[in-house]
């Protein structure tokens, strides 16, 4: 897969993804697009039922086809489209170029066998290599994600870790094959915030080190705040805001994300009332026509009724909102 | 007790200054880890909460915050009596709950309810809402007339921000938020003087979470209510609450005010914990402070010696191994905590 530089590591054009089932067609992303370089960090936010984990789902080829389906869309790889792949094209992508952890680390590990059979299973599945030889890079990854006392634990079994270390796992496993991407899908939202902080961190000079691409998927504006370079917002499955993390902080272009923002209680802050973003996300079997927000949004018009708001690009971002330019002169 | 509701409410406003509702003295639960399966041994004891004191005032809110396994939620099934302490005591009205039996316990227990963390499981899927919110009344008909039910469910549905017409409808049929919303009204539905908070927000996502806390506050304003609220969310405690218990491994090793506790932490894992907490501000990226903690929370089936926290403790000396520091106001700062070594580090963000 050599490809000029021209390429993105990493490009989402345009994805469509909708589950069919008996009761109709349930529209989960609608035309997300978003790409990624590398050493780069993506943040990927937005609440349950957003469509942020569905669209790893689908870079990743992990989605259950059917009831999925992905109507269009292109998911380029070095200028690749992984969608026109066979299936096993697809497997030599994932791990070895594309690879994932999950939120929950310890449903995520198989609870009997020990972690560094797990670690070294990809390494004698998929590269041949020996018993041996792959339970010495499982104590080598182990070492890299600062697992104590590798050589001892090598052997362990996942409940004989803590939540901390089981995600550190993960994040090995994940690392066997050397991947170019690495898509974490809130890999710390089950961790307290002491071990939540050694997490980012192990993943923030993990990236560093080994020029990963990385893409965050969480739903905790603090989390992100500290690691991404860039976040994309996403609401009912379209992604309503993208821009680099100072300047969505500084000023939200989206009334969404200007939402979300003013409704997190701060530690450095002790308001008063929480402002709220009143309403319920909208049900994506019947997502309201036009911009998808207008219900819950205080700045919509009769236009916003009607029309699916473009992107207005405003320099290095941009916003899906036909009132982006208010928005984001309004400041937070 | 339920006609005094709304005269309580005065104090709430200077939440200090109210009468001491619930008085917990020398609270501890161990849980025997037995071995063998003919001949039972005791081997052990997970000691999930080991001698908790403090004391609630009518009208506050107290914030319980510490890591996953430090003897947080045991401590709130405790106060519902949902477990029998190992030792000590818990006064309400002047009388122990632990102590009490029958009809008098039945009576004491309206005075404190709960709401749980997660509410989808938390509502039985197969009754109403109208069932779930008026079931309390069920076990204490003198609470409400038979006749006057409904009336009354429909009242609290109200109360809480929802539909009243909704009442014959299934938990299935309503969001996270509205669920946890059915779970307030329950436990709203004897009037209560105190809810014990069980993470009611952590389950929800961030938009939600807001209008949650906004509805516990507002209930709070407008009957009176205390609230034991515990929580994992250094953030959302601090925007609720009015005093603080930190706990690490089944004690409380440092309690205070709001701002004691955020503002002049002395204890060394509550700085810790503080300044892990992410800032959604990525300009504080490089100007903050994090303490990291190595290791994690040792079990508490065998907890360290003297001071539980020595071994994750940058400042440990000997005297930590030996000697458990007690929870009194110290040098650095008159609130209470327990520390050899507790004293002020400037700016904890």
């Amino acid at each position: 897969m050599s490809a000029p530089a021209k390429h993105h590591l990493l490009e989402v054009k345009d994805l469509f993804v909708e589950f069919r089932s008996r009761d109709g067609v349930t529209k989960v992303i609608n035309g997300v697009s978003y790409h990624l370089d590398p050493g780069e960090t993506l943040a990927v936010l937005g609440e349950s039922g957003s469509g942020k984990s569905v669209t790893a789902q689908a870079i990743m080829g992990i989605l259950d086809m059917p009831p999925a389906a992905i109507p269009s869309g292109q998911i380029l790889y070095n200028g690749v489209d992984l969608l026109t792949l066979s299936e096993e094209k697809r497997r030599e992508v994932r791990g070895k170029e594309i690879s994932m952890i999950f939120q929950d680390a310890l449903s995520a590990l198989n609870p009997v066998f020990p972690v560094g059979w797990q670690i070294g299973e990809v390494l004698r599945k998929r590269e041949g290599k020996s018993r041996a030889e792959a339970r010495k890079r499982a104590i080598e990854l182990m070492d890299l994600v600062k697992i104590p006392a590798s050589k001892q634990r090598v052997g362990d079994y996942p409940h004989q870790f803590s939540g901390g270390m089981r995600q550190r796992v993960m994040i090995a496993m994940s690392l066997a094959q050397d991947p170019k991407v690495l898509i974490a899908d809130e890999p710390t939202t089950a961790l307290d915030v002491t071990v939540q902080a050694q997490i980012m961190d192990l993943l923030g000079d993990l990236r560093r080190d080994l020029n990963m691409g990385l893409i965050l998927i969480t739903h905790d504006l603090g989390v992100v705040a500290d690691v991404a370079d860039r976040i994309a917002v996403m609401y009912a499955g379209r992604i309503i805001e993208e821009a680099p993390v100072f300047d969505i902080y500084e000023a939200p272009a989206h009334p969404y994300t200007k939402g979300l923002l003013a409704s997190i209680p701060r530690l450095d802050m002790r308001g008063q009332e929480l402002a709220t973003i009143k309403g319920l996300p909208p049900n994506l079997a019947k997502i309201p026509p036009g911009c998808p927000f207008h219900p819950r949004c205080p700045y919509a018009q009769p236009i916003c009724r009607e029309v699916v708001p473009a992107k207005h690009v405003l320099g290095p971002r941009y916003s899906a909102c036909h009132f982006a330019q208010e928005v984001v002169t309004s400041g937070n | 007790m339920a006609t005094n509701y709304v005269s309580s409410a005065a104090a709430q406003h200077h939440p200090r200054h109210g009468e001491v509702l619930l008085d917990v003295q020398g609270l501890v639960k161990h849980f025997p880890i037995n071995q063998g399966v003919v001949f039972k041994r005791r081997v052990g004891a997970v000691q999930a909460v080991d001698g908790v004191n403090f004391q609630l005032r009518r009208g506050e809110t107290l914030g319980v915050v510490g890591e996953s396994g430090c003897g947080k939620s045991t401590l709130a099934r405790l106060l519902m009596r949902l477990e029998t302490p190992t030792r000590g005591k818990a006064i309400l009205e002047g009388r122990d709950i632990y102590s009490l039996n029958g009809s008098e316990l039945r009576r004491l227990r309206r005075n404190v309810q709960m709401v749980m963390q997660d509410p989808y499981t938390s509502l039985n899927p197969r009754m109403t809402v109208g069932d779930i919110i008026g079931e309390p009344f069920e076990i204490h008909p003198d609470a409400a007339p038979r006749g006057d039910r409904r009336r009354r469910v429909q009242e609290l549905l109200e109360v809480v921000g929802l539909n009243p017409e909704h009442i014959n409808r299934y938990p299935h049929q309503f969001s996270g938020g509205q669920r946890q919303r059915i779970g307030i009204a329950r436990a709203l539905a004897l009037r209560p003087q105190i809810i014990v908070c069980d993470e009611p927000v952590s389950a929800l996502d961030v938009s939600i979470q807001a209008q949650v806390i906004n509805l516990l506050e507002g209930l709070q304003a407008e009957f009176g209510l205390s609230y034991i609220f515990i929580a994992h969310d250094l953030s959302v405690v601090r925007h609720i609450a009015d005093r603080v218990a930190v706990m690490y491994l089944g004690k409380i090793v440092e309690v205070g005010t709001e701002t004691e506790i955020y503002e002049r932490p002395t204890h060394p894992y509550t700085q810790a914990l503080l300044s892990a907490v992410p800032v959604p501000d990525p300009r504080a990226r490089n100007h903050r402070e994090i303490i990291r903690l190595e290791g994690d929370v040792p079990s508490p089936a065998n907890p360290p010696s003297g001071c539980h926290f020595r071994t994750r403790c940058w400042k440990a000396q000997d005297i930590c191994a030996t000697q458990e520091p007690k929870l009194t106001p110290r040098q650095a700062d008159p609130h209470p905590v327990a520390c050899h070594f507790a004293e002020l580090r400037h700016p904890v963000r």
